[in-house]
């Protein structure tokens, strides 16, 4: 008998992040045309806003933003409050000054603790939730007195766990890393030159002292981020559990996806009439 | 979700006998694996080798002749082994004509579940350069798909996939697999690949990814007269990725298992052939009126 010799199909290895592998260099190039695009030609601005936490997403998208528009067109605002970590702050400034770009702190303490004040019994996630729309007054305020147009930094796995405060972090009308996993934000980070210290700190929306995204979540971006991409495929539950996914991440992955839509929305609004606003009366963002 | 294997083999110039052994040396392989192939794929004129002239006459087999000497063979080497689907490429009598043709079996030792399924006669005769098929074979009418007990499935031989409206037939008519195979000669060595692998490369994934199917592809190898064919059997998924690949020049089997959820959340994504079902009989009048115009005066 004449045997052949056998090549198999490597098999599907459920740790493998291969899937996630982006072209950073092309990246690159795509989001600063983006912002070029979007900031100058269709919105009419020169300069940007950027809310600098410290953290890698906001330090990226600063990176991208001096690269698209210029450093002398960007802008980092600071917005400590009283309990934030202070690597955050000096973080803050470390890119900063990799960059060259200007950068104010306007402390946001007092405005918060004078709200808190009325309401006292707040637990940490409203205090946080205060916190995270203050700065978004902050930040919108100082684009009108520089004119200068804010620019998110939400990516996309916080906008698929609804990890976010609504109408705050997410609320800048320009995004360039809303559609990149955060694995994929770290792979880019590293390749514009974000200093690692950043990119290798665990992620923290800093709201609570020793808060870490991953403990916040039980499960890491890693890991989170290989089910999602998947998920958002159209895999099902039950064939990505058969293709060697744990089942309970799986369950948790799925379901912080399926309860936070509506964070995902605009205000949803009763339809009374034939010309219901964007049920009815249709036109794209940039018409 | 099924397994798949592709021989890659160099058949014997028109040894049926010898070539018809190779087929069940690889049947009886297959069935000795732990995680056994449910479907075994071969290239075109596997039974005989492709550049044959006047030798198809002598090649060339009634398709349930193929199928009943399939059926021995896999009782011989695989007795008592259940099931397994076959599709081949054969040089074929039918009605007093010669064709180059694939067939699709089931074979199985109990005689309830081993079928014929059908036979695809090739639809585009390459005959030009060193290709010269219409003098020594019939064309084909039709492009067909056929339910399998691994999904609807359909066949094309060699130049049949170089035409983008056969596979576009094959995805109409439901077929979620298209096994294409071929006898591909090696030419054009001036770039980084052979030139018809160059070929191949952007022509399979674009036939999976337009119609959101699983393609299998078998490629022949080894030389006849000078003529180097250049295997490369490969299967890709509907999302365009290859999951294996064979070597252009050595005889192999490939094995990977396919889901074919797959086509149902490529076809979600990507609703192409949706929008050419749409269209379809815009599509015609338009074929019809080119038919028309070319039509002699």
């Amino acid at each position: 008998m004449h045997r052949l010799p056998v090549i198999e199909a490597p098999g599907f290895d459920p740790s493998s992040s291969a899937p996630l592998a982006i072209n950073e260099a092309l990246v690159t190039d795509w989001l600063v045309a983006f912002l070029r695009d979007e900031i100058g030609r269709r919105r009419g601005f020169e300069r940007v806003v950027v809310g600098l936490s410290g953290g890698v997403d906001s330090s990226l998208t600063a990176y991208l933003c001096a690269l698209a528009l210029g450093k002398q067109n960007v802008i980092g605002i600071r917005m400590p409050y009283r309990s934030s970590s202070p690597d955050s702050l000096e973080h803050a400034q470390m890119v900063a000054d990799a960059l060259g770009i200007a950068c104010r702190t306007i402390e946001i303490t007092g405005a918060v603790d004078g709200y808190l004040a009325a309401a006292p019994d707040a637990d940490g996630r409203r205090r946080g939730n205060v916190m995270a729309r203050m700065r978004m007054i902050v930040l919108f305020d100082q684009s009108a007195a520089l004119h200068a147009l804010p620019v998110g930094t939400g990516n996309k796995t916080e906008r698929l766990f609804g990890y976010f405060t609504w109408h705050a972090d997410d609320s800048p009308p320009v995004n360039p890393l809303g559609d990149l996993y955060k694995t994929q934000v770290w792979a880019l980070a590293r390749h514009v030159g974000v200093p690692p210290v950043i990119v290798e700190k665990p992620a923290s929306a800093d709201l609570v002292v020793g808060q870490t995204d991953e403990d916040d979540f039980g499960i890491t971006y890693g890991r989170a981020d290989r089910v999602l991409y998947f998920l958002l495929k159209g895999y099902s539950v039950a064939r990505l559990v058969a293709m060697g996914f744990d089942e309970s991440e799986v369950a948790l992955v799925r379901g912080k996806v399926d309860s936070t839509h509506w964070k995902r929305h605009l205000p949803t609004t009763a339809m009374l009439s034939s010309t219901s606003i964007n049920d009815y009366y249709l036109r794209p963002v940039d018409y | 979700m099924f397994r798949i294997a592709i021989a890659q083999i160099k058949p014997r110039k028109a040894d049926y006998p010898h070539n018809l052994e190779r087929v069940a040396d690889a049947l009886e392989q297959i069935c000795a694996m732990d995680k056994r192939p449910d479907v075994l794929a071969l290239s075109e004129t596997s039974l005989s080798g492709y550049f044959l002239e006047g030798g198809v006459r002598d090649a060339a087999r009634p398709a349930e002749t193929v199928f009943r000497d399939l059926q021995s063979a896999y009782a011989e080497r695989c007795g008592g082994a259940g099931s397994v689907d076959v599709a081949l490429g054969f040089y074929e009598l039918h009605d007093g004509k010669h064709y180059n043709s694939s067939l699709y079996a089931t074979l199985s030792t109990d005689a309830d579940q081993a079928a014929l399924h059908h036979v695809h006669r090739k639809f585009f005769l390459p005959t030009y350069g060193v290709f010269d098929e219409k003098r020594f074979v019939v064309r084909g009418r039709s492009i067909h798909a056929f339910d399998t007990r691994f999904g609807r499935s359909a066949m094309l031989i060699c130049e049949d996939a170089w035409h983008s409206v056969a596979p576009a037939i094959a995805a109409l008519r439901g077929a979620q697999v298209i096994y294409v195979l071929s006898a591909s000669p090696g030419r054009g060595f001036g770039r980084g690949t052979v030139g018809n692998l160059a070929k191949w490369s952007f022509l399979l994934p674009g036939i999976a990814t337009e119609h959101s199917v699983f393609v299998v592809y078998a490629g022949l190898v080894g030389f006849e007269g000078g003529k180097g064919f250049s295997g490369s059997s490969v299967i890709v998924d509907p999302f365009g990725a290859e999951r294996v690949r064979g070597p252009a020049t050595d005889e192999c089997l490939l094995v990977a298992d396919i889901d074919l959820d797959d086509v149902a959340i490529a076809r979600a994504s990507s609703p192409l052939l949706a929008d050419l079902e749409a269209a379809l009989s815009d599509v015609v009048l338009e074929l019809e009126g080119v038919a028309r115009a070319a039509r002699p005066a």
